[in-house]
């Protein structure tokens, strides 16, 4: 069913009892040329673009529990493309592209909402990075804007602009493309638009074993049975590392927990999505009035999609030292998801030493936004066994050759990107 | 929370301690091969249950000491000591 301002009229005249599931519910096949695990925003993407864009049909893609029940549905929901490195920069600003056509291509309304962000500064040495760093985006025709103090106030009006605050605002750089979505919206119109395509959506489906004939993969052990591969994906977030376990592959990842927060809803108060520089702190406004914030991980390896209460104590001070009204907001909610910490901050979407066997992950913290860019350069992975000019550096075996793309010049220690 | 018990000071929050990572890797000696200089800066076992750890009990007695937990449930297994020079119990003068 074609969703359309007619459609939604002629349901409403007829008493909304006539739509329909918006993807099938299939029992599983043999076989299928392409089996991506994974059933979040990625993964999804990913059968979407393989059916759409390079005429790859029989595709599956097996999740364990529902889609978008991991980190999808678990994360702040910013969209942004403000990198600074070039291969990250051409990526996420690819990324971005397809986000702005993203609702009609697929003929659902992902909400995508283009508010901007804003990344606050507040020494000197920070001004600096920040100009090279937007100088470096506009060097890749992503947009950048340089806000000083009075910039800042007009976009911002509620933060602590106090000369005796303990870390004075200077100024931000500001990408005003950048925004949010609606993440559940993405995971649930790239699932209908790539079921339409004739992709098999197979929910419940927990993959248990990968078998091997030699250097090849033919399938995967499931628990709904055996599965047959031409070639398999494997897009599972913060569970790489176990997944590849099965291959008996060990990843440059640990896994790390992010907590996120909702407040109770207010009236609009935050037009924009906010960073605090001083501290690690993000902000933003569903479009219900809840603010959605959040800061580090919690800093140990751990697969439990909670988190603890001393990095909500740390987040939330952040959040009140930045914009002191926060503290009067009670919470509504908070959750946390599992994130693929890669040892260098950057995506691995590569080919891996086995032939037909195929890795999308080590997204850290950053994978919601790069979700259609993602799905759209590992389909062209899988679909050419070579990666996208655009996926080119962001190769498994980078780390053992010494081409790192650290953003942050942290070093080898995923606790720190 | 997590409560920690370190060897020296008895059990506190987790937030006297900061994280060390995994304490299963083991640095290769100088000569060794890039392959195992590899596995030894980037790669991790990373497992969902039993994993052995580093912590330092920085806002306390600034040890060094090893934490087995389990990453599904955050249950602590045990805590030792992690220099070698002082077996676990051992207290110094």
């Amino acid at each position: 069913m074609h969703y359309s301002a007619l459609s939604l009229v002629k349901q409403a005249l007829t008493g909304n009892r006539g739509w329909t599931r918006a993807w099938r519910n299939p029992e599983p096949k043999k076989h299928y040329d392409v089996i991506i695990i994974g059933g979040g925003g990625h993964g999804l993407a990913t059968a979407y673009y393989l059916a759409r864009l390079h005429g790859i049909t029989n595709v599956a893609v097996l999740e364990k529990g529902y889609i978008g029940g991991g980190n999808t549905g678990k994360n702040t929901t910013i969209v942004r493309s403000n990198y600074m490195l070039n291969p990250n920069s051409q990526f996420y600003e690819h990324s971005m592209k397809l986000w702005e056509g993203l609702s009609q291509d697929l003929n659902y309304n992902v909400m995508f909402s283009q508010r901007g962000i804003l990344n606050l500064v507040h020494t000197d040495a920070q001004r600096d990075a920040s100009a090279r760093r937007g100088n470096a985006m506009r060097l890749n025709g992503v947009d950048a804007v340089m806000h000083d103090l009075e910039g800042v106030k007009k976009l911002m009006p509620h933060l602590d602009f106090s000369k005796n605050t303990r870390f004075p605002i200077q100024g931000g750089l500001a990408q005003p493309r950048g925004g949010t979505a609606r993440h559940d919206a993405v995971a649930w119109g790239y699932a209908r638009a790539a079921d339409k395509l004739g992709v098999d959506i197979i929910q419940k489906c927990e993959v248990t074993a990968i078998k091997r004939k030699g250097d090849r993969i033919i399938g995967v052990e499931t628990s709904r049975g055996f599965i047959g591969a031409g070639q398999l994906g494997v897009a599972v977030a913060g569970n790489s590392s176990r997944v590849f376990d099965m291959v008996g592959m060990k990843l440059p990842i640990e896994s790390h927990v992010l907590q996120a927060f909702v407040t109770e809803g207010i009236k609009p108060l935050v037009d924009t999505v906010c960073t605090f520089g001083a501290g690690h702190f993000y902000i933003s406004q569903s479009d219900k009035g809840g603010l959605v914030f959040g800061g580090d991980l919690d800093g140990y390896n751990t697969y439990a999609q909670r988190g603890n209460l001393p990095t909500f104590n740390h987040v939330v001070a952040g959040g009140v030292t930045m914009m002191p009204c926060l503290a009067r907001l009670r919470i509504l909610r908070q959750w946390g998801g599992v994130m693929d910490m890669s040892m260098d901050g950057t995506p691995i979407i590569s080919k891996t030493p086995v032939d037909n066997l195929y890795m999308n992950g080590g997204w850290c913290y950053g994978g919601f936004k790069a979700t259609p860019g993602s799905g759209w350069v590992f389909a062209h992975t899988i679909a050419y066994d070579k990666p996208h000019e655009l996926n080119r550096e962001f190769t498994l075996e980078r780390f053992r050759e010494g081409n790192i793309l650290d953003e942050k010049g942290a070093g080898a220690s995923p606790k720190a990107h | 929370m997590l409560r920690i018990e370190c060897p020296w000071c008895g059990v506190r929050n987790e937030d006297e301690f900061s994280y060390g990572g995994d304490a299963t890797v083991e640095r290769p000696a100088d000569e060794a091969s890039s392959d195992d200089w590899y596995d030894y800066v980037y790669t991790r076992s990373n497992p969902a249950g039993k994993h052995s750890e580093y912590w330092q009990h920085l806002n306390g007695c600034r040890g060094w000491i090893i934490v087995e937990r389990n990453t599904m449930t955050h249950e602590i297994y045990s805590t030792a000591i992690a220099s070698p020079s002082l077996p676990p119990g051992t207290k110094e003068a």
